[in-house]
């Protein structure tokens, strides 16, 4: 495989297809720095374009219009993506791209060489549980899942700090009496909280605030603003041992 | 018989009387031991509130004579008052603010007799409008005793302090009162973040109002005012005590907040060579106190709303007072008295709206914690 191929595999790889890099990255183990990267034979183009392999090492196509030094533009990367899925596809009838590259026999992927090193999944090993849902997670997932709540978290924390979006009508916001949501002691929640003379969970004061010392209008339990200012505090609080009850 | 039966009355009259005059013969460690053990005494029984016991008077007296670094008799006793971190909007918008600073001039008002001056410690407006700015003038216009204005970050970062000096004059001043020397800095300055950012004034003033957004520099007294204090404080003999106001703590206390100011050893530096040195603070609307050196600090309530005690770095003397209850849109706050005795030293008097008052004394910061301990919180920050 020469370089240029190596090259244009990359590109290919990058360019065309969030969905396939994502499909590639799920079939990645953690593996440790030091094992080598597997590089992929990629077959020699026969009519003189580049070829194109999936990160299954198997399936590949030739691009007889690109030339080596030519890049692609979106839409075309975006065509060639797809058919590499189509024809991995009909290699495979009735199975599932994720489902195939998460089991042990699937777990044949990389980058070509030059791209961040990440060895595929070493033979499975009899002790460690396999082949469910929950084990088949790859870091990538966790990557996924981390930004989701980390922007859901920020979300929670610009209106924190937005007198207008809480609804304010006296100009306070909650960080004004809790900088960085300090004294809000999400860990001690279900307690009896004085102020409303009944057990309550930290949504209830949070709404308790927006009513009393913001004067703003209560949001409904399910507001998603609220469930997003309680996963701020939540965040803020990270590694406080739970403590309900504590006053 | 007359000389025989004694009154109980009698009997305790002289019993107090000889305690009084053994007190006098006492040298001034065990006189203070003395006084340490009777103070706890009465305020274990309940009997009155720290800041009213009258032995402390007495206590002056015997201190001063050994205070050490002055050739002069010493100084009179005087009185000032505070009002801090009013932040007010237009009332039209909030009014809950405008009425806490209302309360705090009524407190000033209502005392007898009336303090020498009242110090207004900083952030009279919330966003540094012309408007808020002048309602704050008007508040404050109805103090009886005498002003005396410092500048917050609140009041300067809108417009940088034009309709500030326009309406209360230049932002760091000096005074000699009653052979105390008062510097009033402005503390809050702050290395250009604005124009790189490319924000408007009003951009600019929201955010220096955030206090955890990162985004503003540190406050600092800086390079030119620095040298301008260096200038004042050369008139001045070491053996004068000093008062610095400042709004900043001019220490170090909690980065990620702006609790801090970033030249602050310099500027302690310069104070360094003064024995008798008190710093009066705004900005951290809370209950707070320091020793460093020479130098005693004491932090002004708010009459605004109160600040939970920062994750780390809280000065080690200073005992925390509970926790505010939210329901109650008066606690936590609060204005205070500062007595400054013969010796050019200075007690604060914390005069918490509902709640007990505090009285720190200068002994407790200068005995390094072992000497008049406030009372404890029962809910501490956490």
């Amino acid at each position: 495989m020469t370089s240029r191929r190596i090259v244009f595999l990359m590109l290919g790889t990058t360019i065309a297809a969030a969905p396939l890099a994502i499909r590639c990255a799920r079939s990645y183990a953690q593996q440790p720095a030091d094992k080598p990267a597997v590089t992929h034979a990629v077959p020699a183009a026969d009519n003189g374009g580049t070829v194109v392999m999936l990160c299954d090492g198997k399936t590949s196509i030739e691009v007889r219009n690109l030339k080596p030094g030519q890049t692609m533009s979106r839409a075309q990367a975006q065509a060639v993506s797809d058919s590499l899925m189509a024809k991995w596809q009909r290699a495979h009838p009735g199975e599932r791209w994720e489902v195939a590259q998460a089991s042990p026999a699937g777990g044949q992927t990389s980058y070509a060489a030059g791209s961040a090193r990440v060895a595929p999944a070493a033979a499975p090993s009899l002790a460690v549980q396999q082949g469910d849902t929950y084990a088949s997670f790859q870091p990538r997932d966790y990557q996924v899942w981390k930004a989701e709540t980390d922007k859901f978290v920020a979300d929670g924390k610009s209106i924190f700090h937005d007198a207008k979006a809480l609804g304010s009508t006296i100009g306070i916001s909650c960080d004004m009496c809790h900088p960085d949501a300090s004294n809000t002691h999400p860990e001690t929640y279900p307690k009896y909280q004085v102020q409303l003379q009944r057990v309550a969970l930290l949504r209830d004061m949070i709404d308790w605030c927006i009513e009393n010392p913001i004067k703003g209008k209560a949001l409904d339990p399910n507001d998603p603003k609220l469930r997003a200012l309680e996963a701020y505090i939540y965040a803020q609080r990270k590694g406080v041992p739970l403590d309900y009850g504590k006053h | 018989m007359a000389a025989r039966h004694k009154s109980v009355e009698t009997k305790y009259m002289e019993d107090r009387d000889k305690v009084l005059r053994g007190l006098g013969r006492l040298d001034r460690r065990t006189f203070l031991k003395v006084l340490a053990a009777s103070a706890g005494a009465v305020m274990a029984k309940g009997l009155v509130a720290p800041h009213t016991f009258q032995l402390v008077n007495v206590a002056d007296a015997a201190v001063d004579k050994s205070a050490s670094g002055t050739g002069a008799a010493g100084t009179p006793p005087f009185t000032f008052a505070y009002v801090s971190d009013t932040h007010m909007y237009l009332r039209t918008l909030n009014q809950r603010f405008v009425k806490g600073a209302v309360k705090a001039v009524e407190d000033v008002n209502a005392l007898d007799p009336q303090p020498d001056f009242v110090l207004f410690g900083g952030d009279l407006a919330q966003l540094g409008r012309p408007e808020e700015l002048e309602q704050g003038k008007g508040v404050l216009s109805m103090l009886k005793a005498p002003v005396k204005m410092m500048v917050g970050e609140h009041d300067w970062f809108y417009d940088l302090g034009e309709k500030w000096q326009e309406l209360f004059g230049p932002p760091n001043y000096s005074f000699d009162w009653k052979g105390v020397h008062v510097i009033v800095l402005m503390s809050v300055h702050e290395k250009d973040f604005w124009t790189a950012r490319k924000l408007t004034p009003a951009e600019r003033m929201q955010i220096v109002a955030g206090l955890d957004n990162g985004i503003q520099s540190r406050f600092e007294v800086g390079d030119e005012e620095r040298a301008w204090l260096k200038r004042d404080l050369a008139k001045v003999p070491t053996s004068t005590p000093l008062l610095v106001f400042s709004h900043s703590p001019l220490y170090k206390y909690y980065r990620n907040w702006n609790f801090w100011t970033e030249d602050a050893e310099q500027v302690q530096a310069l104070l360094r060579p003064y024995p008798k040195v008190t710093v009066i603070h705004g900005h951290t609307h809370q209950m707070l106190f320091n020793q460093v050196g020479n130098i005693s600090f004491y932090g002004m309530l708010s009459t605004a709303w109160p600040w939970p005690y920062a994750p780390e770095g809280l000065p080690p003397l200073t005992v925390q007072m509970n926790r505010a209850d939210p329901y109650d849109q008066l606690d936590g706050l609060g204005d205070g008295r500062i007595d400054v005795g013969k010796d050019g030293l200075a007690d604060m008097m914390y005069n918490l709206w509902d709640r007990n008052p505090v009285t720190v004394h200068s002994q407790y910061l200068r005995s390094r914690g072992k000497l008049y301990r406030p009372p404890a919180p029962q809910f501490a920050s956490y």
